[in-house]
Parts: structure tokens; C-alpha cells; sequence
């Protein structure tokens, strides 16, 4: 004998919540499975072609055969210029915004221009890119260009994620630190950068996979449809997997079926490889934190 | 003694090297801080400074905005009206985010309301990794899969149409939106569920009664945001759309996006030329646009903070 028995509206109520419930799942699950639907054709249709041959040779017979080397070589170094330009420039936002800045209108334009710089098209990068990079300064199309271009779009994420985890450092680290007489520069570069470096490490792991992703910047800043060899210095061009995709998708006739997914499922292979290493890395993170 | 002053001034000396330090790192951060400015205002300048001369020679307001002539090559009256790509861009973006709003919307309040915690954050982290796969590869993924679906399913000639891009576009914005959904619906204070379910109210009925209307904006600045995503999106919309220049009437037509038209067309022309300063000058209405939706989802979101 229960103390409470349910009337006919609780159970109504119950029932109504639990088909609520199921409604909501069933269109998380309705976005989420088309996508690993999609993928796994990728996923099947991409891996006949990749070969440790696919991955390390040149193109041949105008892009419809031989590998992919140059392309995943020059992705790499246009990457890695990004990182050069925009971490450095993007730590230092976050510092100032973390540690500096008064709560001021200055302050909120600095906010207001993170967020509309994150919101500019891609398409618009690129026209800035070619008409600041490649003109202006006179870089021409080249590995530099593109890089720089790649480095505007993605400071709003690198600046974002590093002043997530300066502020997630407590205040009462940096009082500890003051009040031993340290400099506000000392306080940060020996008590704040050191406690948060993990996470802005997490924030430049995921720049990284957005920057090997983006196409349209560097369609004509830096990358080229289809170079024969590597580039010898920042001022060549090169070519990127991103472009290479949509050129062997698109622009080149005659491609064998499979190719094409082939180059796709190593972009995404890439891309989301780094992805999952930065949320490990992120909840490994969490989960020894000091505080 | 002597050894006494000496070590003093070691000391002082040491102590005005570090405020000096202090005081210029200051001024580096400060650099650093305004970069994000530097950025914007110079993608606003350079991008006018190219376009610039358009606006002096072929650029007529009525034809820019009223006609849906596109047509830069041509020989001996070449025009330059974005109508048809306006079209274009709004019909592939409003179908996206049609589709994309419910669905997102429904993840981030299942997500966010009803998950068990362990599925919680697989779900979220799989939702990430959706968010995180290239525009590039959704256009590929358009072209080779869901063109012959659409051509098979819905018996028309091409798949290459508003349907095909507006999808996949709204595969690419929904994860984004369900994110941020997610954070206004978790911005919420417990409080307000707590309060309602001590009254007796059922999770449906505070999910509907309470936690929507105390979110709205937020999930009005996410749905803004999906706008943004849709308007701004390039290679997606470049190769599932078709490119065709055309006022579609239905959702099987092909059309043509802004941003597509400048990506397809840029590598062709002379720097200098009318058509190179049209295609700026489409970059400048890109950027004010997504600058104005950027805006107002900012300032919907500061709504809530205020109350």
C-alpha cells in the first residue's frame, strides 16, 4: 500500500513528458544521422583509393591519378604560417581583455569588432586578402598571403578561447602572486599564462583544423589549382587540400570516381582528427584541474 | 659599506628594469588588444579601396538593386544587377535556416533539459565535431551524394538547386545554432526550474512555460547567427546550387549566391577591371550585411543580459 497513489492527470502528465522527451530525442537524433550517414559513404567510398602511395606522391596525368603530396605539404606550411601570425596577436588580445582592459566603451568595440570579425564571410577574407596582401603589401599570391589572410579570420578564435581559460585562472593566483610584491607582467607571465596554457593550447589545436578547412581565403591568395612542385619559399604559390577537392570535384574532367573522395576523406580525416584531439585534450584538462 | 649601497642599488636597479617591463608589456597587450579593430576596419577599407571605383563608373542603384541582369562580360553592354543573386542567396539561406531551426532548436532542449548527463556530453561533443567539417567538403558532399538522391527522389533533370544547397546548408548551420541554443537555454537559472517544479509543474510544461520565454533571446540571436552562417557561407553554396543566375520560382530551380559569384568570377578578371570592382563592391554588400546581422544578435543577446 503506497502512501500516493496517481491520479488519472499525473498519469497523463508523465505520459505527456515522456512523449515530450521522445520527440526532442528523436530530432537530435534526426540531425546528428544524416550526417554519419554521409559520412560513412565517405568513409567507404574514400578509403579504396588512400595508400601510403596516395598520400605521399605527386598528381600525374593532369590531376587524374598519382597522389596528393603537394597538397597535403602545402596545407601544412600554410597552416603553420596562420599559426605564426595569429597566436602570438591573438594571446595578446586575450591578455589585454583578461587582464587589462576596464570595463569601458573601448573595451566593448574591442568585443563588438570579435564578434563581427568572426561573423565576416570567408568570401570577404579573401577579397581583403587579395587586396591587402597580395596588392598592397605586394606579396603576390603566395604561401605568405594566404597565410595572413587564413591569420585574420581566425584570431576571433584564437582570442575567444584564450581568454575563456586566462579567466577560468582564480583571481585569488594572481592576489597570491601581487601581493609577493611581482609586477602585474610577472603575475601573468609566471602565475596566469602558465596555469591557462593548456587551454589555449586547446584553442590553437582547434584553429588549426578550422584553418586546414578553409578554401575560399586562399583560392586566390595563395593556393594554386595545380603546381607540379613544391614551393621554395613564402612567396610561392602552392597548393592546398581544400582547393585540391574542389578542383578534382568540380574543374577537372575525366577524374576516376573515387579519387575525389579519396582527397575529401583525408581533408576530414585531418580536420576532425584534430578536432577530437583538442576535446580530449579539453576534458583530460577538466578533469586534473587545480582548482 | 661600500658593498651595503652597492647591493641597494642592484636592487633598485633590478626593481626599475621590472616596472619598466611591466609598463611596455602593458603596451604590447594593448597592441595586441586592438587588433581585433585593426582587422575590421582594414577589411572594411581594403575591400572599399578596391571596389571603390565601381560605384564611380558602372554603378547605378536601380540596376545594382532592381535588376537581375548579371552580366559583366558581356561585350557591349555589360550589366551588373544582383537581384537574381540576392534571390538567390535568400532562397538557399531561408530554406536552411527553415530547416535548421527546429531540428537545432530540438537538440539544444534535449540537450540541454532531458539528456542523461554521460549522453549529454556525447552529444555535445558530437555536435562539435559536426560544426567542424569544411565548407569545401559539404560541397562535395552535395555534388556527388545528394544530387542523385534529389534527381531520383523528387524525378526532376538536376539536383543542383535550392533544395540541394538550402540542405546541406542547413546541415552546416544547425550544429552551430543548437550550440549556441544550447548555451542560452543553460544561461536559464535554476532557480526558475526549481521554482516551476515546485509548483507542481511537469518538465514539459517548464521547458514551454518557463525556459522558452526566459530564452528567447537567445534563441532568436542563434537563429540570427544561422542567417549569418547561411549568407556568408561560400564553397557549399558554390557547388550544390547549381550556379545558374535565376529568380527561382520553385525549390527544384537552380540559382546563384553572391558569395559564389564572387568565388567563381574573381580569378577571371583584371585587377582594376569594371567586373574585379563589381565583384568588391558584392563584398562590401556582404560585409555590411552580415555586420548588421552580427550586430543585431549581439544586441538581442544584451537585451537579456540587461533584464
Amino acid at each position: 500500500m503506497s502512501l500516493f497513489t496517481a491520479t488519472e492527470l499525473n498519469e497523463k502528465n508523465a505520459r505527456t513528458q515522456r512523449w515530450v522527451g521522445r520527440l526532442f530525442g528523436a530530432m537530435t537524433v534526426t540531425l546528428i544521422t544524416p550526417v554519419i550517414i554521409v559520412l560513412a559513404m565517405l568513409v567507404v567510398r574514400g578509403s579504396p583509393s588512400i595508400s601510403w602511395a596516395f598520400l605521399t606522391e605527386d598528381p600525374i596525368n593532369g590531376m587524374t591519378a598519382g597522389g596528393i603530396f603537394p597538397a597535403l605539404f602545402g596545407t601544412v606550411c600554410i597552416v603553420i604560417g596562420a599559426l605564426i601570425a595569429s597566436v602570438p596577436a591573438g594571446v595578446a588580445a586575450a591578455v589585454y581583455l583578461s587582464e587589462y582592459a576596464p570595463d569601458n566603451w573601448f573595451t566593448r568595440v574591442i568585443n563588438l569588432a570579435i564578434i563581427n570579425l568572426a561573423g565576416v564571410p570567408s568570401i570577404v577574407h579573401a577579397l581583403f586578402g587579395v587586396g591587402a596582401f597580395v596588392l598592397f603589401f605586394d606579396f603576390g599570391t603566395s604561401i605568405l598571403a594566404a597565410s595572413l589572410t587564413l591569420a585574420v579570420m581566425t584570431l576571433p578564435v584564437v582570442i575567444v578561447s584564450t581568454r575563456e581559460s586566462l579567466q577560468a585562472v582564480p583571481q585569488s593566483y594572481r592576489d597570491a602572486c601581487m601581493s609577493m610584491g611581482a609586477t602585474k607582467w610577472q603575475t601573468i607571465w609566471g602565475v596566469v599564462l602558465p596555469n591557462a596554457i593548456s587551454g589555449i593550447l586547446t584553442g590553437v589545436i582547434l584553429e588549426v583544423s578550422r584553418t586546414a578547412g578553409e578554401t575560399a581565403p586562399i583560392m586566390f591568395t595563395g593556393a594554386a589549382f595545380f603546381l607540379p612542385f613544391l614551393p621554395q619559399s613564402v612567396y610561392d604559390q602552392t597548393m592546398a587540400m581544400s582547393l585540391h577537392l574542389f578542383v578534382v570535384a568540380t574543374q577537372v574532367p575525366n577524374v576516376p570516381h573515387d579519387l575525389p573522395y579519396g582527397v575529401a576523406l583525408v581533408l576530414i580525416g585531418m580536420v576532425l582528427v584534430m578536432n577530437s584531439v583538442s576535446i580530449a585534450f579539453r576534458m583530460y584538462l577538466r578533469g586534473r584541474r587545480k582548482w | 659599506m661600500s658593498s651595503d649601497t652597492n647591493q641597494n642599488r642592484d636592487v633598485s636597479d633590478a626593481l626599475t628594469k621590472d616596472w619598466w617591463i611591466d609598463k611596455a608589456m602593458a603596451v604590447v597587450m594593448w597592441v595586441g588588444g586592438i587588433s581585433a579593430i585593426v582587422a575590421i576596419v582594414g577589411i572594411f577599407i581594403f575591400i572599399t579601396k578596391e571596389g571603390a571605383g565601381f560605384f564611380g563608373s558602372a554603378f547605378e542603384v536601380e540596376e545594382f538593386l532592381g535588376s537581375p541582369l548579371w552580366r559583366p562580360t558581356s561585350e557591349e553592354n555589360p550589366t551588373y544587377g544582383t537581384l537574381a543573386l540576392i534571390a538567390g542567396t535568400a532562397s538557399v539561406t531561408g530554406f536552411a535556416v527553415l530547416m535548421a531551426v527546429p531540428f537545432s532548436f530540438g537538440a539544444a532542449i534535449y540537450i540541454s533539459e532531458f539528456a542523461p548527463p554521460k549522453t549529454k556530453e556525447t552529444l555535445k561533443v558530437l555536435v562539435e565535431l559536426l560544426a567542424a567539417i569544411p565548407s569545401v567538403v559539404w560541397g562535395f558532399i552535395g555534388l556527388t551524394i545528394m544530387n542523385p538522391l534529389i534527381i531520383e527522389v523528387f524525378e526532376v533533370p538536376v539536383g543542383l538547386n535550392v533544395l540541394n544547397a538550402g540542405i546541406i546548408l542547413g546541415l552546416m548551420a544547425a550544429p552551430i545554432m543548437c550550440t549556441i541554443a544550447e548555451d542560452a537555454l543553460k544561461a536559464v537559472p535554476d532557480k526558475y526550474r526549481e521554482g516551476a517544479e515546485a509548483l507542481g509543474a511537469t518538465k514539459w510544461q517548464v521547458v514551454f512555460r518557463v525556459i522558452l520565454p526566459a530564452s528567447k533571446n537567445g534563441l532568436m540571436a542563434a537563429a540570427l547567427l544561422g542567417v549569418g552562417r547561411g549568407f556568408g557561407e561560400t564553397m557549399a553554396v558554390l557547388m550544390a546550387s547549381g550556379h545558374s543566375i535565376n529568380m527561382p520560382d520553385s525549390p527544384f530551380d537552380s540559382v546563384r549566391a553572391l558569395t559564389a559569384t564572387i568565388a567563381a568570377e574573381l580569378g577571371e578578371t583584371a585587377n582594376g577591371s569594371e567586373h574585379y570592382q563589381a565583384l568588391f563592391t558584392l563584398g562590401i554588400l556582404l560585409f555590411v550585411v552580415t555586420f548588421i546581422i552580427n550586430l543585431s544578435a549581439d544586441l538581442v543577446v544584451r537585451g537579456i543580459r540587461k533584464k
